[in-house]
């Protein structure tokens, strides 16, 4: 077990040096130059410097390849990701303060979409075509449809014209004040997450009445178990093999939709971040965060593999 | 006579499917008595497995569903038992053992769990009580080392060894009555044996009942006090195995016996397999459902149904000629 982790993140070195490369050339590559949009923004005294000394001073005039290598470099011996080229500060610091609220919201949607879709698709299993499954089905494909940025437009805007409230937007830091941050998080993570239990739903219902159908399924009843230890019991936990390897691979929508969510909510992650920073045309801020979430989907990826073990004996990691 | 432990009136189980209705078993009776072996063969597709979940109202239902008739076992109609009932009634006071023993074990519980889940639901008892009479079931079934086994799980075991922790789970409650549904068949010829001998033991030491569902004559002959020779849904002979053996009273049940080697006779007698197919129980014909079939048949067998009558002391038939068929 402790030799297969080590393996799988070993394994994981090569993926992060090519997704670092591809993010670092290609942010570079986005229309619109930064120094472009410094010179037309004379406020930060670019006016004294031209075009050359500007570049100099962020050093940006090296080669593509020296800048990565002094990146890279500064990033595996110092764990310094740079700094911000528009305010000078550290992006470390940035990320630091960002990433905890981006989990937050990430692990919060998990939670609701989990304990929505679950539930649901066991019920919609077991009472096949009844019309609480094709409430829960609707409802399921009602959220494949409805993009999630609009529902998140929808309330934030209707409940202020019909009742005069809106969600609140002045963040507050869960350190502070957890209520009120819990309050702040909720409603961003219910829409998140019943927009990635559509499917969760959907492949749980699926799962469950092909395991209902097996053999082992007649022997649980045939020993004398009721229902709720026959599914509970005996069909669940191999139902959500597959429903494992889902959420796993739902981890990046779910970072995708976490970072719409910040924007909608005005919720300072890592989300708010990336789009100020894009629209900057901030490199280091861009490629720190985008290899913060190479990472974070790995180790979702890999906490998915390790998790199989605890629903599938089969499974030996070797 | 005392009144016998299982009695089957007039069963009948239909499903429906897009070829319309099937009458998997179609007005089915027969007794079992305490302590005693029925065999009920048949080939492929004759009701044998329909019969054995009705008993225990295991049918899938949609698309089964069991019509008619009365389930009397211990004097009381399992039938007309609510569902907290014939729960007690599963896995307690009869046990079933499937075809399958690769895919009957829930792959995701260890067999120590499968094998002590029917003591800890009927008997109440706790989890480790439970395990540690599970552990001495496996040493019954001759799993060796049993306690040390009950962490493991069923992909670690062969066939056999699943059919054995299928015989465990099955005598955990000491049932009166063991319904065993082909045991073997999917398993080696060489394991058969020891697992047919190791249940026939089993349930002798516990004098449980059993009904053994099978499709080889020759396990008849050699485990069964008596015999329900079923086809197309319905018992064409019933007789105590020897006499079945002995003088089979109707063609299907003959036609049977010279497709398997016997056991006592002579091993130069050549083998003829019954020809044509089993039929379709959506579209039975009026007459004998065996009469497309049979050698014997004459008009009348195409027209009308034979009906099962006692051809001799204890001997039924559902031949119109089967005295006859006696001499
Ligand atoms: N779930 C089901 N849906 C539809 N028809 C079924 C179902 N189960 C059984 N049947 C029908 O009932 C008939 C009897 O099946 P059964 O399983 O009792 O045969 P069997 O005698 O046990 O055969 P085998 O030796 O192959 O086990 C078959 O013709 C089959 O088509
Ligand atoms: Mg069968």
């Amino acid at each position: 077990m402790q030799a297969y982790i080590v393996r799988r993140v070993l394994a994981l070195i090569p993926t992060l040096f090519f997704a670092s490369l591809i993010v670092f050339v290609t942010v570079r590559m986005i229309p619109g130059d930064v120094i472009d949009l410094m010179l037309s923004q004379n406020d930060i005294g670019a006016s004294k410097m031209g075009r050359e000394q500007l570049e100099k001073a962020l050093g940006l005039d090296q080669p593509m390849w020296i800048q990565y290598g002094r990146w890279m470099g500064a990033i595996l011996f110092h764990g310094d990701f740079g700094r911000s080229l528009w305010q000078n500060t550290p992006v470390n610091e940035q990320l630091l303060q960002r990433l905890p609220v981006t989990f937050e919201l990430g692990l919060m949607a998990l939670i609701v979409g989990l304990s929505v879709a679950i539930p649901i698709g066991v019920y919609s299993a077991i009472r096949q075509d009844t019309p609480g499954d094709y409430v829960a089905r609707s409802f399921s494909i009602l959220m494949l449809a409805v993009p999630s940025f609009w529902l998140g437009t929808m309330v934030m805007v209707f409940p202020s014209l019909w009742w005069g409230w809106s969600p609140p937007i002045q963040f507050v830091p869960f350190s502070r004040d957890p209520w009120g941050n819990l309050s702040q998080m909720i409603i961003p993570s219910i829409i998140l997450g019943c927009a990635l239990s559509a499917i969760t739903m959907r492949l749980t219902r699926t799962m469950m009445l092909e395991v209902l159908r097996q053999d082992y399924i007649r022997t649980a009843w045939a020993k004398g178990l009721g229902e709720k230890l026959v599914v509970a019991r005996h069909a669940l936990r191999n139902a959500l093999i597959p429903v494992v390897t889902l959420i796993g691979l739902q981890a990046p929508l779910l970072i995708g939709g976490a970072v719409i969510m910040e924007q909608i909510f005005v919720i300072p992650g890592m989300g708010l971040l990336l789009l100020d920073a894009v629209s900057q045309r901030d490199y280091p801020v861009i490629t720190g965060v985008f290899l913060i979430v190479g990472v974070a989907v790995m180790c979702i990826n890999l906490i998915v593999d390790l998790s199989y073990g605890l629903l599938d004996p089969k499974v030996r990691y070797r | 006579m005392t009144a016998p432990l299982l009695s089957v009136r007039n069963l009948s189980t239909r499903f429906r499917t897009e070829r319309g209705t099937v009458r998997a078993v179609d007005g089915v009776s027969f007794d079992v008595a305490a302590g005693e072996t029925l065999a009920i063969v048949g080939e492929s597709g004759s009701g044998k497995s329909v019969t054995a979940l009705s008993i225990l109202r295991l049918i899938p239902d949609p698309p089964g569903k069991i019509e008619e008739g009365e389930i009397l076992f211990e004097g009381r109609d399992l039938l007309k038992l609510d569902d907290a009932g014939i729960r007690a009634i599963r896995g307690d006071r009869i046990a079933m053992i499937f075809q399958e023993p690769m895919s009957s074990l829930n792959p995701a519980l260890t067999v120590g769990m499968q094998v002590g889940e029917p003591i800890n639901l009927h008997r109440k008892t706790v989890w480790a009580k439970a395990l540690d009479k599970a552990a001495e079931l496996l040493g019954k079934v001759r799993i060796p080392d049993g306690r040390s086994r009950l962490s493991s799980y069923p992909h670690q075991y062969s066939g056999g060894m699943r059919q054995r922790v299928m015989i465990a789970m099955a005598l955990a409650c000491q049932p009166q009555l063991i319904i065993a549904d082909e045991p073997t068949t999917a398993l080696d010829v060489t394991v058969q044996a020891q697992i047919l001998a190791l249940l026939k033991e089993l349930t002798r030491e516990a004098n449980s009942a059993m009904i053994l569902i099978t499709h080889d004559l020759g396990v008849v002959a050699r485990y069964a006090d008596r015999v329900v020779v079923m086809y197309g849904g319905r018992i064409v002979e019933t007789a105590p195995a020897r006499q079945l053996y002995k003088t089979p009273r109707h063609p299907y049940t003959r036609g049977l016996m010279a497709s398997v080697p016997r056991l006592d006779g002579d091993t130069d007698r050549p083998l003829v397999p019954i020809e044509g197919q089993p039929p379709d129980l959506a579209t039975l014909p009026p007459g004998c459902a065996f009469a497309p079939r049979c050698k014997e048949a004459a008009d009348r067998c195409r027209s009308e149904r034979p009906p099962l009558v006692e051809s001799a002391p204890n001997h039924f038939s559902a031949c119109f000629f089967h005295d006859r068929l006696a001499s």
